[in-house]
């Protein structure tokens, strides 16, 4: 996909005004800086000719002003953990890294808001907040490396978004650069925000409407208890079956995670969380809230579960005990390279009564590309993430790997099911939206982005496909760059 | 549901309107008037989701629900397509959220006739651009709803309200996650959901005695205010459970003087910023913002070239004459 050679000349006075209004030592143009910011965590390369770290909003606006008095694309960039192309720059685009930018800025308690940088990392802001008994609700696999900017850029979900929601519900106000580099305050700390609710056009926009300097967050109270039980089972379906009955129950629990017997084990080999290696699917349940009503659920959710074909039910009986369950699901994708050197994970989102189909659906694609398949799932969402493993210096195997991944996109979204859950669009499947999105769809969106970015600079060639809308400008366009 | 109904009733040119049960003031009566279909179509239980058109009534909607145990998270009253078209909560919102968060998927008419699906039918979903925010709340200015997808939420096991002559402050910090909390200045109501054990522990360590229900909403007027502006505005700084800072460079002293002898009686949302008066005070807030109205203008202009959807409407708090500002004169 977007593989490219071609080098880019930097224009030496864009470069100069650049490196004035920031400074020398964070405007970069060396070959291993370049080499390092052409693409994110995803598979795709792109090329960029200057990466720059601002340290404020004052320095991404002027940034961002140059770029667009240049006619320079741009793409923001926070911990590039991004899985799908987001943040990979195309045609030398100019890349705006949101990582010095990390600071929590202020905590109210008592309204339960923080403000804070882009470059913050999910994690952190919880720790930040474990004093006073808060955290930050949306919690991404990726948590304890990706960037709270990257979170709004791809409105990132997480184990815990079951319950929660993701992570537009938890912005309530954002201070942008908008690609003309004016800055602009979307949202409202509280109350009824006025005007149109631009905050939640804002987020999820994978950096195509500007960029977020601070960002007022949501903050949860920490729950008073917490339970976390495992179920395992010798069928996948018993477990899509118990999630379902759980949820018919009236009980919408804080996770239900699932994972299927290549993923346990691998991760069992990999941090010995007590996974039972002869079962074929185990399902991590958290419940939390106020006591009472947390034994009561426990108790429901065990006997559903022990109902629908469960061999065994194992609630969690210490923090600790609890936190290697976690683990073992948090740390699935490091346990893959145990198996092969590589892997691409994908992201799609089915309704529930249709999970057990399209996992049968998903295993008969891999066999058939002659790939192995781990699959490791949000399953009260029904947020699939198959993992195809491979060892890419197999000759042809990336373009299995692809086609295997094209097929499960299609067969999730025929199923009634959406493109992505949490990963975002990107480049990986902007040439997919079509599937899900007509003409007249896609032409919406792309008005909503024409009223942010009238000039196509912010991260051009992203989300949409070309053509949705009339004179799109999806490529850089004419001009200083080349 | 089949829309083209609708679509063609809207059509391509001439200024048009839509009307739910005009309950939230109405459509105007001199332009010409489209109604949305009404109607459930799928309720799906275990998926937490409920299709219907625009113009379904939503205490029908919530009657079916709760037939199974479920609800979804909109004010009382009028139809579902004009809820989410002026976005506004109802009391519950503290701990229901926003009503902006229960649309799932919509699929609105424009003013070229077309009909546009956003969003997706799944809870969790990023795929592409979120428009579905963007029509919640936006008045009809962008478009008109034709039909919509919801996410709905279990019934809590119970639901009961309190009140405490205490001020809501303490109250609110002895207390997990209420679904409301009301304060008119001497009582403070509290809304408790979950199990029975829970509520009524809950409720005891709190101090709170059980009440028949909240009280009455003052319908004179509806303030918008920063959450804390009630209490930063009359605590000192020196106040023990002010733990930090205001956001940003906001300072206790830049906050507004609230003049609460100008609402008459009152009944304010604590933790939402909203006030409920008797006098028809109105500071439902504004955008000010040079750079947030020209943007607003030019979705306006990309949506609505001819400024024919819903005229002189704009969301809460812009000013209609600068939203058509933006269209060709």
């Amino acid at each position: 996909m977007h593989e490219t050679t071609v080098s880019v000349m930097v224009d030496a006075g864009f470069l100069a005004k650049l490196s004035a209004a920031l400074a020398p030592e964070r405007v970069r143009v060396g070959a291993t800086e370049l080499a390092l910011y052409r693409r994110d965590a995803s598979t795709i390369e792109g090329v960029t000719s200057v990466v720059c770290f601002p340290t404020s909003t004052a320095e991404v606006a002027a940034a961002v002003r140059l770029a667009h008095d240049h006619r320079v694309p741009f793409v923001a960039r926070g911990s590039g953990t991004g899985l799908s192309g987001g943040a990979t720059p195309l045609d030398g685009a100019l890349v705006i890294v949101t990582t010095k930018m990390n600071r929590v800025l202020s905590v109210d308690a008592d309204e339960r808001v923080a403000w804070v940088e882009p470059g913050v990392l999910n994690l952190d802001l919880s720790r930040h907040c474990a004093s006073v008994g808060l955290h930050f609700a949306p919690d991404p696999s990726s948590q304890q490396s990706c960037s709270i900017g990257g979170n709004v850029a791809n409105n990132s979900g997480g184990p815990h978004c079951l319950s929660e929601g993701v992570t537009s519900m938890h912005v309530v106000a954002l201070e942008v650069v908008l690609p003309d580099g004016t800055v602009a305050m979307l949202g409202d700390c509280g109350g009824e925000a006025p005007g149109y609710d631009l905050r939640g056009a804002f987020v999820g926009s994978e950096g195509m409407f500007g960029i977020a300097t601070r960002i007022a967050v949501r903050l949860t109270p920490n729950p008073p208890d917490v339970r976390t039980l495992l179920f395992d089972y010798d069928d996948v379906a018993s477990g899509a079956a118990t999630v379902s009955a759980i949820i018919a129950a009236g009980i919408v629990p804080a996770a239900l995670e699932m994972m299927d017997a290549n993923c346990i084990r691998a991760v069992e080999a990999y941090v010995h969380a007590g996974f039972p290696l002869d079962a074929a699917a185990v399902l991590l349940v958290e419940v939390d809230g106020l006591p009472h009503g947390v034994a009561a659920d426990t108790e429901r959710i065990v006997e559903i579960g022990m109902a629908h074909g469960a061999r065994t039910a194992r609630v969690a009986q210490s923090a600790e005990e609890r936190a290697l369950i976690w683990k073992g699901r948090k740390t699935a994708f490091g346990a893959i390279a145990r198996i092969k050197p590589n892997y691409y994970l994908h992201d799609t989102v089915v309704p529930r009564h249709r999970l057990v189909e399209v996992l049968a659906q998903v295993y008969e694609i891999a066999a058939r590309h002659e790939l192995i398949v781990l699959n490791v799932f949000h399953a009260g969402d029904g947020n699939l993430h198959p993992l195809l493993v491979f060892d890419k210096r197999e000759p042809g195997v990336m373009e299995r790997v692809h086609a295997a991944g094209e097929e499960i996109v299609r067969a999730s979204v025929a199923a009634g099911g959406v493109l992505s859950g949490e990963h975002g669009i990107g480049l990986e499947k902007r040439d997919f939206m079509p599937l899900m999105f007509a003409p007249a769809d896609l032409d919406a969106q792309a008005r909503l982005r024409e009223a942010f970015d009238p000039e196509g600079l912010a991260n051009p060639g992203k989300v949409l496909p070309s053509g949705s809308r009339c004179g799109d400008i999806s490529h850089a366009p004419e001009g200083a760059w080349i | 549901m089949d829309l083209t109904a609708l679509a063609a009733e809207i059509g391509v040119i001439a200024p048009v309107t839509i009307a739910g049960r005009s309950t939230r003031g109405g459509a105007r009566r001199d332009v010409r008037c489209v109604v949305a279909p009404a109607g459930i179509g799928t309720f799906l239980p275990d998926e937490m989701t409920v299709s219907c058109g625009a113009g379904t009534p939503i205490d029908e909607l919530q009657a079916a629900l709760a037939e199974r145990g479920q609800f979804v998270t909109l004010p009382e009253g009028g139809t579902v397509g004009g809820a989410l078209a002026v976005g506004r909560a109802g009391p519950l919102r503290l701990g229901h959220g926003p009503v902006r968060d229960t649309l799932l998927q919509c699929h609105v008419v424009l003013a070229d006739g077309a009909v546009v699906m956003a969003g997706g039918p799944t809870v969790k979903n990023v795929s592409g651009f979120d428009l579905c925010r963007l029509f919640v709340g936006a008045q009809g200015t962008l478009g008109f709803f034709g039909s919509v997808l919801l996410r709905t939420r279990p019934r809590p096991a119970e639901r009961a309200w309190f009140s405490s002559p205490g001020d809501p402050g303490p109250v609110r910090r002895r207390l997990f996650r209420p679904a409301a909390i009301l304060w008119d200045g001497t009582t403070t109501w509290v809304c408790l959901e979950g199990h029975p054990a829970d509520v009524a522990e809950q409720a005891t360590g709190a101090g709170l005695a059980r009440v028949d229900g909240p009280p009455s909403l003052p319908a004179g007027g509806r303030l918008k205010l920063s959450p804390s502006d009630l209490w930063r505005s009359e605590r000192s700084p020196s106040d023990p459970w002010r733990s930090d800072l205001s956001p940003s460079d906001v300072s206790p002293a830049e906050l507004p003087r609230l003049d609460r002898a100008a609402w008459g009686p009152f009944v304010a949302e604590i933790g939402v910023g909203v006030v409920h008066t008797t006098a028809a005070v109105d500071a439902s807030g504004s955008v000010t913002d040079p750079a947030v109205v020209a943007l607003s203008a030019r979705i306006k202009r990309l949506f609505d070239p001819s400024g024919r959807m819903n005229p002189g409407r704009a969301p809460l708090g812009l000013d209609a004459d600068a939203l058509a500002a933006g269209a060709p004169s």
